[in-house]
């Protein structure tokens, strides 16, 4: 296949001059060289070690790999590090509450809303996102927020079904 | 929290939440792409960009003198064949002497870095001489002038073929007053689980393999690592980490694993290798394209009297588990109906494209959808309502069909009546107005193939041991593979519910080859029925070693005694009676921790023809859906708007799991109806990206009510059959007929694309035929 070199290896042959990154993930600051080309799923998940954030496409496709930035769901896979320069990262790991789950992540658990489980943290922040901005979405306005997410598991029913029931739980 | 359970039992029954649940909403959860190990490499693959072609020389020399570059393979180096069944192994982790497809694998690198690893691809030099092409299955049901394998029937590129007969077919039809003939033209569709493929594998100086994979059947990924590499299975070791969806697509041992293997053995480093989205459609082995003739003969009253079956299949350029695909897209013709008579002819042809293999519901699928529209024009042309059809035809339970499968629970009429009901049909059924619809479609499927695919050593096709140790931990191994499903929950809870424990004691250990017993993994819709009947037999051997405890403690026979909520008791006297504590400490005080040991093995069960073992079951499924859609004539664009899902799967154990199940299959059914397709342009795959290959998106997805209402199968664990495969069935010519009933065109090619009812009702208005005065 034409091979498609995915962004920024950490060390790759030909080192790219590295510029300083400085950004906040999951509310720690982070200052670090990052090559120019770095994409935010591979800063993520490989340098910082935040494997929740998942690599479905690689294309944008899938919505796995989404995470928060500066509150808003945004496809990491498609991000190159340096534009989120001095700008907040949520992941997965970041809206996990210290002990316990969030409203929201009980809901998945109890509707079943997860199966594999692999598309379930863009899910988690994309819905997050959604529930802080409009605490009482309607069905259609849920169903909007989560159409860049796929699932091939679920038929997403359980998934509305689990947001709606932690809106209601947060009302 | 679990809510309680059916028929007197505390959590099977009732709604029980994943297990893994929490580790999946918080990102926790390990998937084999999160693992890391020290000085790990990156493996990447070069693929073959010629459709059939003579490999003359591979040159490889540029590549390994690249810094970074640890190990270049190619095909010579480890070239036994391997498949997933054994009788048709023609795959090899790495061509060997041609190519086969464009995506065939030409060559490996492992490299110290993913760019590292691209450049040395691109330094690889490979020199071919091209060959013939064959890419649509018509052309290779003759002699060829090269075979794609030098297997195939004759000098064709036919892989496999079957022929039965049962009964006497042409006096049926030629007695018959009804005669429907479907010619089904299907796409191929793919898996796409969200999780990509992925391995890593490590060879270390013990003389030991670990392979970490994404996998839905490790016991048969070791077998083929053993095979290929030449290793013997105990210094292999299979560890399936949480897998991200699998629906088939992760059952045949894939060349990627051996490769990956093969290329840690070649470095003594561990290797990783991750597919990227496009070799993920590479690897395919979906859903076969197929062209299929349904010929069906009833009398005046709408019986039927013979099915008339031809079918040919795209095989891609594997065998895979096409032998059984081929067998699949007759016999499972064999229910929900009784047919009398019955003739079958299916070929299944390689060809220069990705191969095919099994996708959820596997086989049943493109000849249901042709069964069921052939079925909804006999009602129409008999003037009889689909609904009694249907029920006219039933396959009786505790019966056996012409081709000698066992049938035992059937709760097949009562899906019909709760699917009509329910979805209000007497009052819609050609009564909604032009543009809307509703329609019929039934199912049938096995709940787990009786046959293992790999019968030697003879052995049980699950088995599953439980140890529990001073703490009151139970650990359950087994190498049943949650792929997402809830297999995991469903073992926990079942070992749970004998022992009268909480749910929480349980754990359920990852699926390890060096300490997990075999079962034999997630396909055929087999775990439920066969994993659920081990797990409940380890757990009564279990329970007997604690209730001899509790008797010599309390002084009251074994007979007499029962188990409640985390406590042993007298079974009239409940307040005598010692916790599970108690009870495991003084089981312990001779023994040491307890283990216990269950298994389960199907009946002998099949006819003594050729291939009569193909598609019996210890059990099978049955679903009676409804579709109500929306159809715009003017675009043809079409929706679902709901579907009502009445399926048997005798006593759902988690009802939360079974809903999933059935909901998920109804999304993956409408993705292959409203528009997923492997599109080629000759051998090329033109869509190799979730971008232009379409899955359903939360907008698309109708209305689902489920209706579970089967019986308690006599064989299946505390009453349950399968739910994985068989709830998609149905789903697929529900859409079709309902389609039909809001503009009166019959669609008998999937995917069903608007320009297709375009034309259809164009074509109507053409000749001038009317439909609901439209």
């Amino acid at each position: 296949m034409p091979s498609r070199a995915k962004g920024g290896a950490a060390n790759g042959v030909g080192p790219t001059p590295s510029s300083s990154l400085k950004i906040t993930v999951n509310g720690l600051p982070i200052d670090r060289p990052c090559p120019p080309e770095r994409i935010l799923l591979d800063l993520l998940r490989e340098d910082l070690e935040l494997t929740g954030t998942k690599r479905g496409c690689d294309l944008g496709t899938c919505g796995c790999c989404t995470v928060l930035v500066d509150g808003r769901p945004t496809l990491s896979c498609l991000t190159l590090a340096r534009l989120v320069d001095r700008r907040s990262i949520t992941t997965i790991e970041g809206v996990t509450p210290v002990h316990g789950l969030s409203a929201l992540q009980r809901a998945f658990v109890e509707h079943g809303a997860t199966q594999c489980g692999f598309c379930t943290p863009g899910f988690l922040v994309t819905a997050t996102a959604l529930l802080q901005e409009r605490p009482s979405p309607t069905r259609a306005e849920i169903i909007d927020a989560i159409s860049g997410n796929l699932c091939r598991c679920t038929g997403y029913t359980k998934i509305i079904e689990a947001i709606e029931a932690a809106a209601r739980e947060g009302r | 929290m679990a809510t309680g359970g059916t028929r007197g039992m505390r959590l099977l029954g009732g709604r029980i939440p994943y297990i893994d649940g929490p580790l999946k909403v918080t990102g926790q959860a390990e998937y084999t792409d999160d693992i890391r190990r020290p000085g790990m490499l990156v493996g990447r693959l070069l693929r073959s960009p010629w459709a059939h072609a003579r490999i003359v020389s591979v040159d490889t020399s540029a590549a390994r003198a690249l810094p970074g570059v640890a190990a270049v393979l190619t095909g010579e180096k480890y070239p036994t064949p391997f498949g997933v069944l054994p009788i048709t192994r023609d795959e090899t982790a790495i061509a060997v002497g041609k190519t086969r497809y464009i995506g065939d694998i030409v060559a490996a690198v492992a490299a110290v870095d993913e760019r590292t690893a691209e450049r040395a691809l691109e330094l690889v030099r490979v020199d071919v001489e091209p060959l013939p092409e064959y890419t649509d299955p018509r052309m290779g049901v003759e002699k060829v002038a090269e075979p794609i394998h030098a297997r195939g029937l004759l000098g064709t590129n036919i892989q496999k073929e079957v022929v039965q007969h049962f009964g006497d077919v042409d006096v049926a039809f030629a007695r018959a007053t009804h005669r429907v003939r479907v010619h089904g033209r299907f796409a191929g569709v793919t898996h796409a689980f969200t999780e990509p493929l992925v391995t890593i594998a490590e060879a270390t100086a013990d003389g030991r393999l670990t392979v970490y994979s994404a996998t839905q059947v490790p016991h048969y990924l070791h077998r083929a690592l053993s095979e290929v590499l030449g290793i013997p299975m105990h210094r292999i070791r299979v560890i399936k980490p949480e897998v991200g969806g699998g629906f088939g697509g992760k059952s045949d041992p894939l060349p990627h694993e051996i490769v990956c293997a093969a290329l840690s053995i070649e470095t003594g480093r561990p290797v990783k290798m991750l597919l990227d989205r496009e070799d993920v459609f590479y690897t395919n082995h979906g859903r076969h394209p197929t062209d299929n003739e349904v010929r069906i003969a009833t009398d005046a009253e709408g019986r039927i009297l013979a099915y008339d079956i031809d079918a040919l299949i795209d095989g891609g350029a594997w065998s895979s588990f096409g032998t059984v695909t081929t067998y699949y897209n007759g016999v499972l013709a064999m229910g929900p109906y009784r047919i009398p008579n019955f003739r079958y002819r299916g070929r299944r042809v390689y060809t220069n494209k990705p191969p095919s293999g099994a996708m959820r519901a596997h086989g049943g699928t493109n000849l249901r959808y042709s069964i069921e529209v052939g079925l909804d024009e006999i009602a129409e042309a008999t003037k009889l309502d689909p609904f009694d059809l249907r029920t006219r035809n039933a396959l009786p339970p505790n019966s056996t069909t012409i081709n000698d499968f066992r049938i035992t629970s059937t709760s097949f009429l009562k899906c019909l009546a709760a699917a009509r009901e329910r979805s209000g049909w007497d009052s819609k059924f050609r009564k909604l107005p032009y543009g809307r619809g509703v329609g019929l479609g039934c199912g049938f499927y096995i709940s787990g193939s009786n046959s293992p695919i790999h019968f030697k050593p003879v052995m049980p096709q699950s088995t599953v041991h439980l140890k529990v140790d001073m703490d009151g931990g139970i650990a359950v191994h087994s190498m049943q593979a949650d792929i997402g499903q809830g297999s995991n929950t469903l073992l926990a809870a079942i070992v749970a519910e004998v022992l009268g424990v909480d749910l929480e004691r349980v754990h359920v250990q990852r699926v390890d080859s060096d300490v997990s017993p075999i079962d034999i993994g997630s396909y055929s819709s087999r775990v439920t029925f066969m994993m659920g009947n081990a797990a409940r037999r380890a757990a009564e051997d279990l329970k007997a070693q604690l209730l001899r405890a509790a008797s010599h403690r309390t002084g009251h026979p074994v007979e007499q005694l029962e188990v409640a909520y985390e406590r042993i008791q007298v079974r009239h006297r409940p307040e005598v009676g010692v916790t599970f504590m108690e009870a495991l400490h003084a089981a312990m005080e001779r023994a040491g921790a307890l283990t216990a040991t269950g298994a389960y093995s199907s009946p002998p069960m099949g006819g003594s023809f050729k291939g009569a073992r193909a598609g019996t079951a210890p059990a099978y499924s049955f679903g009676a859906y409804v579709a109500e859609v929306a159809v715009d004539p003017e675009t043809g664009l079409y929706r679902a708007e709901k579907m009502w899902a009445a399926f048997d799967c005798g006593r759902p154990l988690n009802r939360l799991a079974v809903e999933g199940q059935v909901e998920g299959s109804i999304h993956m059914a409408l993705g292959q109806v409203m528009g997923e397709s492997m599109n080629y342009r000759g051998a090329r795959l033109l869509n190799p990206s979730l971008l232009e290959y379409k899955i359903p998106t939360p907008a698309q997805m109708p209305e689902i009510e489920v209706l579970l209402v089967g019986d308690d199968d006599p064989e299946g664990p505390f009453g349950a059959k399968e739910a994985g495969e068989g709830p998609l069935i149905a789903a697929l010519p529900a859409m079709g007929n309902a389609i039909y009933d809001a503009v009166g065109v019959r669609c008998y090619e999937l995917p069903i694309t608007p320009d297709r009812i375009v034309r259809g009702i164009e074509d109507r208005r053409k000749e001038g035929r009317a439909w609901k005065g439209a």
